[in-house]
């Protein structure tokens, strides 16, 4: 075993840690609601709640009007709170873990990606849900765009998984970093379209506020999984559009820039990762 | 046989922050810079170790040692220089460091099992051996927190011990958990240097480094001072630990003793003692200790105010935990005293000191002849050191010869017959 290692024999030696990778995302699971009473059952009742102050906020008091907006307001939310909270934790997850660090050798980026796992269990959970009562209600699903869900969720993983190895580098420097996400994800939030629609913005003409927009990462996503899940384009009530009218080709062809960003933010946050990781145990 | 550990030219630099600035706000403040002071943690260290030996890392606190012993475990990288390893590495250097409290017993066996780089699999077929070796077999399904300090340590040994490791790095954690269990821990030891793995162990204790030891590595302030045979590496860790004097200063132990029941309360000086040397062969050679069974003189020089004719000499020898290892006096040997006038000189002579490793402690006193009037008395105030320089144990040097199908060692001729 050589001190300094390349990119290449870094990804092997993750791989051939996926076994702590998995017990990792096992004892996350498993600490997380120890000692409290409901349990598991928060992964639930987390989007449940927040599903209860954006309907009474946009449904009742805004009327935004959209027509089954639980559903409408499910499709997009879930895949934001893997984004959210995995990346939120494996910002912290060095830090949090600076025991482990300072004594151990083993590849630190099971840390942040750890993080990402045991919310994407959360994520598996949550949607098995939303889909029974999808199922109970008998909601029609574009089914074409079904098995694009597991792209589009791939495409999500790689871009919270990149930024959560990134910040959880810098995390350790600065450790403003994870307050400053937590603004920054709020921000982020409102900048994509799921509380909202897609079309309140896409509509719009073109204008540098709108590029920018559009080039959020997270809204490709979040847009394959209201088309896929949501199905509806348009507003059946008042007609306005809230879905972009687009091909599936074009739907597809957005969900590329996400795996772009994400695949230009892994390449750097593993080269950042691998040359402050030899500090990590002092700055700690 | 290769090496297994190859150190080349290791330095490692830490920089020493006055305060640790870590928001944004004070690094802006301090336009980015962080004043520091660099600190050579280790400097140009250069070794390698053979497969299947056992070598010890020997320094005092500060020295270095764990530093270099993180670098090798790959938990530190070195500013300059290469570590390669070969085989599978594991560090021992907190017993139990990544036990989640939350968690139990059995599962802590596993994740620290997977940190240590072993698969769930092999875990499974050791986890047994792990649970008895640590002795929780009632325990394994309790929380960890739960658990009391002695029996974390001993879970976190038996992980460690059991994940089959080529190269094991120990860091003091020998000298954990009672009697019981470091002798355990020794035997687990002595099996792995008999299956030939590598171990690197540091510490302190320059009596295990002895005894396990193939070889050892003292390090002071950094720099790597020797690397020798273990008995050769002790005795330079002392004396450089002890600056080149005698040795390190051992508090008296009867200091605590009160005043007026010491002896040396009621002296009434009337043959005061001036000057003490002790004198042995090593003192030639500039070497401020003796070997074991070389000789030794303690040299008494002493003033008597008037000339007094009852006069008795008496010595006394302390380990320094205030054992008392031999005691006599002139009377009791039974040698003829000079009156003592004026200035004068006495020696107690030792033809040799069977003693083996340690700083001993004299007591001088010179007295009436019936010990009723204490003239002075000159309390643990001079000592001298004994240095093994073998791997043989123990405080006292017996005379010892070991013979083999000698037939007059056998019973005797044509009693069975």
């Amino acid at each position: 075993m050589r001190a300094r290692i390349s990119p290449r024999e870094r990804l092997a030696r993750i791989i051939r840690y996926h076994e702590l990778l998995v017990g990792m995302v096992r004892k996350e699971l498993k600490v997380k609601y120890k000692n409290s009473i409901l349990g598991f059952a928060w992964s639930l009742l987390n989007p449940l709640l927040y599903l209860v102050v954006f309907y009474i906020a946009f449904e009742k008091i805004l009327k935004s009007g959209i027509p089954a907006f639980p559903i409408w307001l499910l499709s997009g939310l879930l895949v934001w709170n893997l984004f959210s909270t995995g990346l939120g934790g494996s910002t912290g997850s060095v830090v949090a873990n600076s025991g482990l660090v300072k004594k151990v050798a083993f590849p630190r980026e099971i840390l942040p990606l750890a993080s990402v796992g045991s919310t994407l269990v959360h994520f598996f959970l949550q949607s098995l849900v939303l889909f029974v009562v999808l199922a109970l209600v008998r909601w029609n699903v574009a089914w074409a765009y079904i098995p694009m869900l597991p792209v589009a969720l791939v495409a999500l993983l790689l871009i919270t998984a990149a930024l959560g190895i990134l910040l959880s580098a810098i995390n350790v420097y600065l450790r403003d970093t994870q307050h400053f996400l937590e603004l920054a994800l709020l921000a982020w939030f409102w900048v994509t379209p799921i509380v909202y629609a897609f079309q309140t913005v896409g509509t719009r003409q073109k204008s540098w506020f709108k590029m920018l927009w559009m080039a959020n990462p997270v809204t490709p996503i979040v847009l394959m999984f209201q088309r896929a899940i949501y199905g509806e384009l348009d507003n059946k009530k008042t007609g306005q559009p809230l879905l972009p009218h687009w091909s599936y080709g074009h739907y597809v062809a957005y969900l590329g820039w996400s795996f772009l960003f994400g695949i230009i933010v892994l390449v750097l946050a593993v080269w950042v990762f691998g040359r402050s990781e030899a500090n990590f145990a002092e700055e700690l | 046989m290769g090496s297994a550990i190859e150190v080349r030219g290791v330095s490692k630099q830490f920089k020493l922050f006055h305060e640790h600035y870590t928001s944004l706000k004070e690094r802006v403040i301090n336009f980015g810079r962080i004043p520091y002071e660099p600190f050579l943690a280790l400097d140009d260290i250069d070794f390698d170790v053979e497969q299947g030996a056992t070598v010890g890392l020997l320094g005092h606190n500060g020295s270095g040692k764990s530093t270099l012993l993180k670098c090798v475990a790959g938990i530190l990288q070195p500013t300059t220089g290469e570590i390669v390893t070969h085989g599978r590495v594991a560090a021992l250097l907190e017993l139990g460091a990544g036990f989640n409290h939350e968690l139990t017993g059995r599962e802590n066996v596993f994740m620290n099992a997977a940190i240590l780089g072993l698969s769930k699999r092999d875990t499974e077929k050791v986890f047994d051996e792990i649970v008895a070796f640590a002795e929780l077999e009632k325990f394994i399904d309790m929380q960890v927190r739960h658990y009391s300090s002695g029996m974390y340590v001993r879970l976190g040994f038996a992980v460690a011990v059991n994940v089959d490791p080529d190269i094991l790095l120990v860091d003091e954690v020998l000298s954990v958990g009672d009697e019981a269990f470091q002798r355990k821990c020794l035997e687990r030891v002595a099996r792995f240097q008999r299956e030939g793995r590598t171990i690197l162990v540091v510490s302190h204790a320059a009596d295990l480094v002895r005894r396990v030891c193939d070889r050892a590595i003292v390090l002071d302030h950094g720099k790597m001072v020797v690397d020798a045979p273990p008995g050769e590496a002790v005795r330079v860790f002392r004396e450089h630990l002890q600056g080149g004097e005698l040795s390190e200063p051992v508090e008296p132990v009867a200091d605590a003793a009160p005043a007026d029941t010491e002896p040396g309360a009621k002296a009434t000086y009337r043959v005061r003692i001036t000057g003490v040397t002790i004198d042995h062969p090593g003192r030639l050679l500039d070497r401020p200790w003796l070997l074991p069974d070389e000789a030794m003189t303690v040299r008494v020089h002493y003033h008597a105010t008037e000339r007094t004719d009852d006069v008795l000499f008496g010595i006394a020898i302390y380990d320094d935990r205030g054992n008392h290892l031999f005691g006599t006096n002139t009377r009791i040997i039974g040698v003829e005293v000079p009156p003592a006038d004026g200035d004068g000189e006495m020696s107690f002579e030792f033809d040799r000191v069977p003693l083996l490793d340690g700083t001993y402690l004299v007591t001088l006193a010179i007295q009436s002849t019936d010990e009723g009037v204490v003239y002075d008395w000159r309390e643990q105030q001079d000592q001298f050191a004994v240095m093994n320089p073998s791997r043989t144990q123990g405080a006292v040097s017996f005379p010892l010869e070991v013979r083999f199908g000698d037939p007059a060692m056998e019973p005797a001729e044509g009693t069975g017959a």
